[in-house]
């Protein structure tokens, strides 16, 4: 029984790589960006976790500055990715744009909050 | 466009349709705004270009102080003449939403050589507020069913009695902008959620920030959203257009909340944030499981899942768990009074008296629903039905905002103006699909032949075989539903939408000519009932301005403009610096006409402050008398109605002061004014009514006036009719009596003959009230 599981999550893990080396470079220079900037998060909670969560408004903007690009990202990824049907139409500059212009007014907010 | 024989002059032909249309679509909205403002202007007709109530008194002022210091100083503003000795921080306890809008408009205006004073600004801010409202409705109907539906549901916001009452010409708060905030960032939403399109997801954030900046309904929206996005999980409609709606949202969103002082880090700390948090780790967890899903085979899919779901359940319960404790931890589950008395509807009257005693959080009753919304009652299950017959992802919302804002307004009164949009959004939805039928009905009768397979008369947009059916179908549905608004242009040429192909599997749905044609007089003649009453409405019901008041007898018309003279009165005759002390209700306006210090005002965050004023009032003379100096309080304010019949004097409040002065001081007690359970002021009364403060600072020398002192309100002669006071001295009372200002009698400088005997005596005889205690103001 457990060998079975062993066996299957071996095999899982293999074709979850297998999978995943297929897929387009742009989007694993964009999935890398996504794990950048969530490790980059939890840097800062364990820092936080260390030294204390004064001053609050700094710790607050630190890390949702990090989830807030990472999400950004994983919408570009949804947007420029080729095998999603629904958004076939929608050139990847256009999506390029919209992500700048968000980080743009995420990043602006962050600036403010910073303290 | 379709299949057509001669396609030149039929393809203009639609463009010219086309054209035609977006031109009238403009016009009608425009008609729509002008409606929208118009009605509104009642109160500036019959009255005068005045605010209204007490709330809007502070912001006015807010306003003012905006407009003279500028950005920074307000922003920084501590005020000091109000909660005296405690002040009030206004830049961090206020939503600067209205005040800022309204200040921008009134620097352009004057940059611009227009010289409108700020209080013009402010009156007229609301209506120009509601024609925005009706078209952001417009918008978000029309992202819903289609045009058609968005212009009905705008023009039926445009009137709607229950946005009327809360953004006349002169009610200026908060509600005001927060409406047309609220519904434009739901609009932003469902684009959003339509086109999947980042640009309109930043847009939502930034109009949320707005709405988050006016109102502290905020957190409706921020509740409701993820309940749609959870909905739509749980009902299988997850797609990538729903996470890039919701996850910048969150994030951005919860970012910008806490860039308002007002709400600050409760936009984390706070459980009415935790729905949004609880549903973005959802959706990350959804949004995986799908592309892990899509990229695996589905054999290897199912050995992922057992393997996740044994750990993924042992670190979830972990967690939760450690979330419950957290949260079970704070005595109010992390709620704030607020919102727990919204979910609890019992929650106020037990443990907060104050918010409990605001006429306006009472439930509403049966027949404020018909007056609020009218005809709309009716026609919203139509519409609930009329959404389902496509369920798509903007009408499960609408459907979803419809049922909770229904449950919201059931527990408090004021929420009822959260109701209105979505109910007016529901009725156009179902009157535009009800003149669809009857419509293509008739044109289908007089057409005559079966050409035109009238999928036209398909309420249901069936499912489209192929992409040019389906595009041509589109433009039938938009000159449909064009030609289906209020039944005008009939005369639109016949559908020549010839060959439409394989269209709707649905045979179609004609009705008999007479019938369509009554139905349509009929619907014809509903709306026509729902104008005239919401006009009443707005005329007669909501246009008052309250500081002014007006009442019909036999010799005409009487103006009572008591308020305003005793404001006057005040801000001439006394010193700049001294405070007035009065019950709540006042603190605004005082401060804001009279412009003086007060003690207590509407904005009620202080409750022992406010039982401190409440024991004051229900005390007798010389223990009144100690509170009061202790306070600095140089002159008291009273409002009666006892000469006139005004309902709403300080009599009538009397039991909230009793009630929320005992709550912290238990030598207040509430039976000890009651007579069998009642609080009386006639010869029944109990002595320590007839000995409270209230009660003489209303009834000094009121026997005077007619000889019996009959109290037209209470209706029966009062009890003690021939008294002194002994620690006030009268110093004003209005022309009809109505505020009556009484001054702080200095202390004695020496006592009379036998000091020790006085004083032995005082402390013996005690009022019933006053127990042998030491007073704890010396």
């Amino acid at each position: 029984m457990v060998k079975s599981t062993t066996k299957d999550a071996q095999d899982l893990f293999h074709s979850l790589r297998s999978t995943y080396v297929a897929t387009p470079t742009n989007l694993k220079i964009i999935d890398l960006y996504v794990c950048f900037a969530v490790f980059t998060a939890l840097i800062q909670v364990a820092y936080m976790a260390l030294v204390g969560s004064f001053p609050f408004n700094s710790f607050l903007s630190g890390v949702l500055s990090c989830i807030g690009t990472a999400v950004l990202a994983v919408c570009l990824r949804i947007q420029v990715n080729k095998e999603n049907k629904e958004f076939k139409d929608l050139a990847p500059e256009r999506a390029f744009a919209d992500f700048v212009l968000c980080n743009l007014v995420l990043h602006l907010v962050i600036i403010n909050f910073l303290g | 466009m379709a299949a057509l024989e001669s396609p030149q002059p039929a393809a203009t032909a639609t463009a010219m349709r086309h054209a035609f249309g977006n031109v009238l679509s403009v016009l009608i909205l425009v008609l729509i705004g002008v409606l929208a403002f118009s009605i509104r202007l009642f109160s500036v007709i019959k009255y005068e270009s005045v605010i209204h109530e007490f709330d809007p008194y502070f912001n006015y002022r807010v306003t003012q102080f905006l407009s003279k210091n500028g950005i920074y100083e307000f922003w920084n503003w501590f005020d000091d003449r109000t909660w005296y000795p405690l002040g009030r921080v206004i830049g961090g306890t206020v939503y600067p939403g209205l005040t800022l809008t309204a200040g921008t408009i009134w620097w352009v205006l004057n940059s611009l050589n227009i010289p409108l004073s700020v209080e013009t600004v402010c009156v007229f801010t609301a209506p120009v507020f509601s024609a925005f409202a009706s078209w952001a409705t417009y918008l978000l109907t029309k992202e819903v069913k289609g045009s058609g539906a968005g212009l009905a549901a705008a023009v039926l916001l445009a009137m709607v009695p229950s946005y009327i009452s809360r953004s006349v010409a002169g009610s200026y708060d908060n509600e005001a902008v927060a409406i047309f905030a609220l519904i434009f960032t739901f609009y932003l939403y469902i684009k959003t959620l339509n086109t999947g399109s980042l640009f309109y997801a930043t847009l939502n954030a930034l109009a949320y920030f707005y709405m988050v900046c006016s109102w502290g309904g905020y957190t409706f929206i921020i509740n409701l959203i993820p309940m749609h996005v959870l909905l739509c999980i749980v009902t299988g409609r997850y797609s990538p257009r729903l996470y890039i709606a919701y996850a910048p949202l969150v994030v951005l969103g919860t970012l910008l909340a806490a860039l308002v002082p007002v709400v600050g880090f409760n936009a984390v700390l706070t459980s009415e944030h935790f729905a949004s948090f609880l549903v973005f780790i959802i959706i990350h967890v959804v949004a995986l499981v799908y592309y892990i899903k899509g990229i695996l085979t589905p054999k290897m899919f199912k050995v992922a899942v057992t393997l996740v779901v044994s750990i993924g359940m042992v670190v979830c319960f972990i967690v939760v768990a450690i979330l419950v404790a957290l949260v079970a931890s704070s005595p109010t589950g992390g709620w704030s009074g607020r919102s727990l008395s919204l979910l609890d509807p019992t929650y106020a009257s037990k443990y907060i008296p104050i918010i409990a005693s605001v006429s306006e959080h009472q439930p509403p009753t049966w027949p404020s629903y018909f007056m609020d919304i009218n005809v709309l009652a009716f026609l919203v299950p139509a519409g609930i039905i009329a959404c389902f017959s496509p369920l798509s992802d903007s009408s499960s919302f609408v459907v979803l905002y419809i049922v909770m804002s229904v449950y919201f307004s059931g527990v408090m009164v004021r929420l009822m103006l959260v109701l209105a949009p979505a109910a007016c959004i529901m009725s156009g939805i179902a009157l535009s699909q009800a003149f669809d039928v009857f419509t293509g009905s008739i044109k289908y009768q007089l057409g005559g032949s079966s050409k035109s397979t009238d999928d036209a008369e398909d309420t249901s947009n069936a499912p489209k075989d192929d992409a040019s059916a389906g595009k041509t179908d589109k433009g039938e549905e938009i000159v449909k539903e064009r030609s289906s608004k209020k039944g005008k242009k009939k005369e639109r040429e016949p559908a020549d939408k010839p060959s439409v192909k394989s269209k709707a599997k649905k045979k179609a749905l004609v009705l008999p000519l007479e019938t369509s044609v009554v139905a349509l007089l009929l619907l014809i003649m509903l709306g026509a009932f729902y104008v005239i009453h919401c006009v009443w409405a707005a005329a007669e019901a909501y246009s008052a301005p309250s500081i002014v008041l007006t009442s019909q007898s036999r010799d005409g018309l009487h103006v009572f403009d008591d308020f305003r003279e005793s404001y006057a009165w005040l801000s001439h005759n006394t010193d700049v610096d001294d405070k007035v002390a009065s019950w709540w209700d006042y603190g605004y306006q005082t401060t804001a006409m009279a412009n003086r210090t007060v003690i207590v005002d509407n904005n009620t965050w202080n409750n022992t402050h406010i039982a401190t004023v409440g024991t004051a009032m229900s005390s007798p003379e010389k223990a009144a008398w100690e509170i009061f100096n202790s306070l600095d309080v140089k002159y008291v304010l009273v409002v009666f109605g006892g000469l006139i019949g005004y309902p709403s004097d300080d009599i009538n409040k009397f039991l909230w002061m009793v009630r929320i002065g005992g709550g912290v001081f238990p030598h207040i007690k509430e039976a000890d004014y009651l007579r069998d359970g009642q609080y009386r002021i006639d010869s029944e009364a109990t002595p320590t009514m007839l000995n409270c403060l209230m009660y003489k600072l209303s009834y000094y020398r009121f026997v005077e006036t007619d000889g019996k002192a009959y109290d037209r309100v209470r209706r029966t002669e009062i009890g003690k009719k021939h008294f002194k006071l002994t620690h006030f001295e009268e110093v004003f009372t209005s022309h009809h009596w109505m505020v009556r200002i009484y001054k702080l009698k200095p202390a004695k400088n020496r006592i009379r003959g036998r000091a020790k005997k006085l004083k032995s005596k005082t402390t013996s005889s005690g009022w019933s009230s006053k127990s042998a205690k030491k007073n704890p103001w010396v």
